[in-house]
C-alpha cells in the first residue's frame, strides 16, 4: 500500500464508456468526466487523506471493460472502481472491498409488449444485455437460449426499440437512466437477483483495502455515500443493507458486509439531483467546437500511432525481407517462419499478448509503446513480403552492373538495388500505410485512446452515435485520401524513372 | 599509364575541340602505349572450362591480352564469347583454370562466382560495358557515373563531379549530365555507360556487344568513342558481330565457337587467311 499512496495518487482504473450514471463524459464539456464513483473516488481519496494523514487525490485511468482485471493484475493502476460486481469467481482472483452498491436485476419491454410479465416468459425470446455482466449470467443461469451481449449500455435499449430483441435484463442503476426515462419502454416486474459492487483490488494489497474499508465506512456513516448516491437517483432502500449484515439474504452471504455496521439513515436529502434529461432530452445537440478539439486530439494519436507502427514495420521488414533473400539456410528459414507467424495470427491476439501476456512474465511496457511494436511487427510481415518482390523485380543484370564497377554486394544492394526497389515497393506501402492507419483502431482493447475509442466514449456518452459518426470519418477522410493521392503520385513518379 | 595523374583519362590530342572542362583537370600526358602487344600483359586466361549443365560453353580457353591492345571476340552466337568476357572480370564463375588480371589472381571451382578482395580489385583494373546498357535508372546521367568513384574509390563529391564532367565531355554528353537514363537515346545511353567505365579509371574495358541494340545510325557515334580509347593505351576486349569494325580497329582478332577458341591473329590474317574451316564458314556467313 505504502507504494501506491506513498506517490500521493490512488490510481483508479474505470471504463469510461461504463456511461450515466457510473463515469461518462459531460456531454456539455467533453474533457470532463462525470459519475457518482468518480464523485465516490474523490471522496475515498478525501478520507484516505486523513487517515493516512497525508494528501491523497483520486487519479482516473480509462480503460476496456473487459480488459479491467488484467489490467489490475498488470499494475496499470491500484483498483477497479467501476460497477464491479462481487462474485465468487472474481474474488478467487482479486481482493475485494466491502460493497459500496447494491444493485439489482431489471426486465424491461417494449410499452406495447404483452408477452412478458417476467423473466420466465421470455424463453424462446431474444434478450439483449450487456456481455460479461451479472445481468448475463442471470439470463444463462434461467435458461435463456437466445442472450443478446452488447459492449455499451446504450445498444440494448436501442435494439429494444428496434424489435429486434424482445426483451433486455441489466442492472437497476443502467435502467434508471437509460429506460425509465424513455416513453417507449417500460420496466417489468420488481427488481431480482441482487447483487453487490465493491472496489476490487490486487490479492497482496490487504493493507490497502482494509484503509479503503475503514474509507467507506466513514463515508456511509457520515451519510455522504448516501448523499452521493441520492444526487445519481441511485438511492432505494436496498442501499439501507450496506451497513449492517443482510439478514435472509442469501444471495450477499460472504460478499464482506460489516457484522458491526449500523444501519444507513433510510432517506438521505440530496441536496441536488442529476438532470434526467442527460440521457433522454438528449438536450446537448452537436456542437463541432465542443468535440472538435477532443477528437482532433485523439487524431493525433492515431497519426503518431500509424507513422512510429510504420516506422518499426519498414526497418524489421527490410531485415526479414534482406535475411530472406540472401541469409544463410537457417536465417532464410527463420525469416520465412517469422513472415508465416506474424501474418498467421489475428493482431488483437498480439497485442493482448504483448500487453496482458508479456506482464505476466515480468516484461511491462507502456500502453503506446506496445501498440506500436504489436502493428509495427504485424505489419513487417507484410513489409517483408512486398519488399522481398520488389527487390527480385530488379533486374538480375543491375547486379552485374554494380558487381562490374567494384561494389561489393552490400554496397550494390545498399545503393543499386535497394533504391529501385523502394520505388517498385512505394504502392503498396502506401496501401499498407492507410490500412494500419485504420488498424490503429484495434489498440482501444489495451486502453490508448485514439481516435475511433474517443469516438465511442464520445457517443456513449452523449448519444450522438451519427452525428459524431460523421464528424470522425471525415476526420479519418481528411488524412487518409491525401494520402491516397501522395501514393499514385509516388508511384507515377517511380513510374517514370 | 596515367596512376600519378589524378585527372580521369586526359582527352586525346584529337578529341572534341569545343572541349572546356577537361582543361581545368589538365595533367601530362600519359606516356602512350605502344601499339598492339607491347605493353605488359593485363590479362590472362589460362585453360578456362565452364558448362551449363551438360552443355561446354568454355572448352580450355586461353587468351593472352597486354595493355595497349584491342582484342576483337568474334564467333557463332552461343559460342561462348560472352562467357568469356564476364570470366575475365569474375562475374562469372568456372570449373577449371584460371584467371589473372595485373597482379590479382580469381579462383574458381564449382562454376562459382569469385568475390571477395580479388575480384573487386580486378573490376576495378577492367571496366564494363553491356549491351543493354545497364544504366542505373534511379540515377541521373552523372550520379551514375560518380557513384562508384565516391563509394567504391572513396572521391569525394567534387572529385568524382570532375571526373565525370570531363568523361561526358569526352563523350559528348555534357548537355545531358541531368537527365535520367530513361530520356536517352540508345547511342546515348551506351556512351554515358562508357563514361560511367571509364570514371573508375580502369586499365582495360570489356565491350559486350555494346553496339547490337543500336540503330545503324547510332552505331557509329558509340564506335567512334570506343576506337579514341585505344589511343589511351588501354586493353579493350570487344565482343563484336560488327566485322568492319573488328578489321579497321583491332590489334588482334579472336575467334570462338562451340567454346573453343580457334582462331587467333592479326585482323588481316584472320579475315584472309583464316586457318581454321570453321572459321571460314563463320566468315562466309557474316559477311555475305
Amino acid at each position: 500500500m505504502r507504494q501506491q499512496l506513498a506517490s500521493g495518487v490512488l490510481h483508479w482504473g474505470g471504463d469510461e464508456e461504463g456511461g450515466i450514471p457510473f463515469q461518462f463524459r459531460d456531454p456539455e464539456h467533453p474533457e470532463r468526466l462525470l459519475g457518482f464513483e468518480v464523485e465516490l473516488a474523490d471522496a475515498l481519496a478525501r478520507e484516505l487523506s486523513v487517515l493516512l494523514k497525508h494528501k491523497i487525490v483520486a487519479q482516473f485511468t480509462p480503460y476496456e471493460w473487459v480488459s479491467l482485471a488484467t489490467g489490475l493484475a498488470r499494475g496499470d493502476f491500484d483498483v477497479i472502481l467501476s460497477g464491479y460486481e462481487i462474485t465468487p469467481e472474481r474474488q478467487q482472483q482479486m481482493r475485494f472491498t466491502r460493497p459500496y452498491y447494491i444493485y439489482a436485476q431489471q426486465l424491461v419491454v417494449r410499452r406495447d409488449e404483452t408477452r412478458i410479465r417476467g423473466l420466465a416468459d421470455c424463453r424462446g425470446l431474444a434478450v439483449g444485455t450487456l456481455s460479461g455482466s451479472a445481468a448475463e449470467r442471470v439470463l444463462e443461469i434461467a435458461g435463456i437460449v437466445q442472450r443478446v451481449g452488447f459492449d455499451g449500455q446504450v445498444e440494448p435499449f436501442l435494439e429494444l426499440e428496434l424489435g429486434r430483441v424482445d426483451a433486455v435484463l441489466l442492472d437497476t442503476p443502467i435502467v434508471t437512466f437509460y429506460a425509465e426515462p424513455n416513453p417507449r419502454l417500460r420496466t417489468v416486474g420488481a427488481p431480482f437477483a441482487h447483487g453487490a459492487y465493491g472496489i476490487a483490488l490486487r490479492p497482496a494489497d490487504a493493507a490497502l483495502a482494509a484503509c479503503l474499508d475503514e474509507a467507506l465506512g466513514r463515508l456511509m456513516e457520515k451519510g455522504e455515500l448516501a448523499q452521493i448516491l441520492g444526487k445519481w437517483r441511485l438511492w432505494n432502500t436496498d442501499q439501507a443493507r450496506l451497513a449492517r449484515p443482510p439478514r435472509a439474504a442469501a444471495e450477499l452471504a460472504g460478499l464482506g458486509f460489516d457484522p458491526q455496521g449500523r444501519p444507513l439513515p433510510d432517506r438521505p436529502q440530496p441536496r441536488e439531483v442529476v438532470a434526467p434529461d442527460l440521457v433522454t432530452g438528449r438536450a446537448a445537440r452537436l456542437s463541432f467546437w465542443r468535440y472538435a478539439p477532443l477528437l482532433l486530439r485523439a487524431a493525433g494519436v492515431t497519426v503518431l500511432l500509424t507513422v512510429l507502427s510504420m516506422g518499426v514495420a519498414m526497418a524489421v521488414g527490410l531485415v526479414v525481407a534482406v535475411a530472406r533473400l540472401y541469409g544463410p539456410r537457417p536465417l532464410r528459414a527463420l525469416a520465412l517462419v517469422y513472415v508465416e507467424f506474424f501474418r498467421g495470427i489475428p493482431l488483437l491476439l498480439l497485442l493482448f499478448f504483448l500487453y496482458f501476456g508479456l506482464a505476466q512474465f515480468g516484461v511491462e511496457m507502456p500502453a503506446v509503446l506496445t501498440a506500436i511494436l504489436g502493428f509495427g511487427l504485424n505489419y513487417a510481415a507484410y513489409e517483408a513480403e512486398i519488399y522481398r518482390s520488389a527487390i527480385l523485380s530488379v533486374p538480375a543484370r543491375q547486379w552485374e552492373a554494380a558487381r562490374a564497377l567494384g561494389m561489393t554486394e552490400a554496397l550494390a544492394f545498399r545503393r543499386i538495388i535497394f533504391p529501385q526497389a523502394f520505388r517498385t515497393a512505394l504502392g503498396p506501402m502506401t496501401n499498407d500505410f492507410v490500412a494500419l492507419f485504420k488498424d490503429t483502431s484495434l489498440v482501444s482493447v489495451i486502453a490508448v485512446r485514439e481516435l475511433t475509442k474517443e469516438y465511442l466514449v464520445l457517443a456513449r456518452s452523449s448519444l450522438q452515435f451519427v452525428e459524431l459518426g460523421l464528424l470522425t470519418a471525415a476526420l479519418y477522410l481528411l488524412m487518409s485520401v491525401p494520402l491516397g493521392y501522395l501514393s499514385r503520385w509516388l508511384e507515377q513518379r517511380a513510374g517514370a524513372r | 599509364m596515367n596512376e600519378d595523374c589524378d585527372s580521369p583519362l586526359p582527352p586525346p590530342a584529337a578529341a572534341r575541340s569545343d572541349s572546356t572542362a577537361g582543361s581545368d583537370v589538365q595533367c601530362a600526358a600519359p606516356p602512350r602505349a605502344a601499339p598492339a602487344g607491347d605493353g605488359e600483359e593485363l590479362i590472362e586466361a589460362t585453360g578456362l572450362t565452364k558448362r551449363f549443365g551438360e552443355r561446354l560453353i568454355l572448352d580450355g580457353v586461353s587468351l593472352r591480352v597486354r595493355s595497349g591492345e584491342t582484342v576483337a571476340l568474334i564467333g557463332p552466337s552461343g559460342g561462348g564469347k560472352s562467357t568469356l568476357l564476364r570470366c575475365l572480370n569474375g562475374l562469372h564463375g568456372w570449373e577449371q583454370g584460371s584467371v589473372r588480371v595485373g597482379p590479382y589472381r580469381l579462383e574458381s571451382t564449382g562454376n562459382v562466382r569469385p568475390n571477395g578482395q580479388a575480384a573487386q580489385q580486378v573490376r576495378r583494373l577492367l571496366g564494363m560495358v553491356f549491351q543493354d546498357f545497364q544504366l542505373f535508372p534511379h540515377l541521373t546521367v552523372l550520379a551514375n557515373i560518380c557513384e562508384a568513384p565516391r563509394r567504391v574509390l572513396g572521391l569525394s563529391r567534387q572529385e568524382a563531379e570532375e571526373r565525370a564532367w570531363t568523361l561526358l565531355d569526352r563523350v559528348g554528353m555534357k548537355e545531358r549530365a541531368t537527365a535520367y537514363p530513361d530520356v536517352l537515346s540508345g547511342g546515348q545511353k551506351q556512351r554515358v555507360a562508357i563514361a560511367r567505365a571509364l570514371a573508375m579509371q580502369p586499365r582495360g574495358l570489356l565491350c559486350d556487344e555494346i553496339t547490337s541494340a543500336l540503330d545503324p545510325e547510332l552505331k557509329h557515334e558509340v564506335l567512334e568513342v570506343v576506337q579514341d580509347l585505344r589511343r589511351d593505351g588501354m586493353a579493350l576486349v570487344v565482343v563484336t558481330h560488327e566485322m568492319g569494325f573488328a578489321r579497321r580497329a583491332a590489334d588482334r582478332v579472336v575467334v570462338l565457337a562451340d567454346g573453343r577458341l580457334i582462331e587467333d591473329g592479326p585482323p588481316q590474317q584472320v579475315f584472309e587467311q583464316p586457318a581454321s574451316p570453321r572459321t571460314r564458314q563463320f566468315l562466309s556467313r557474316v559477311l555475305a
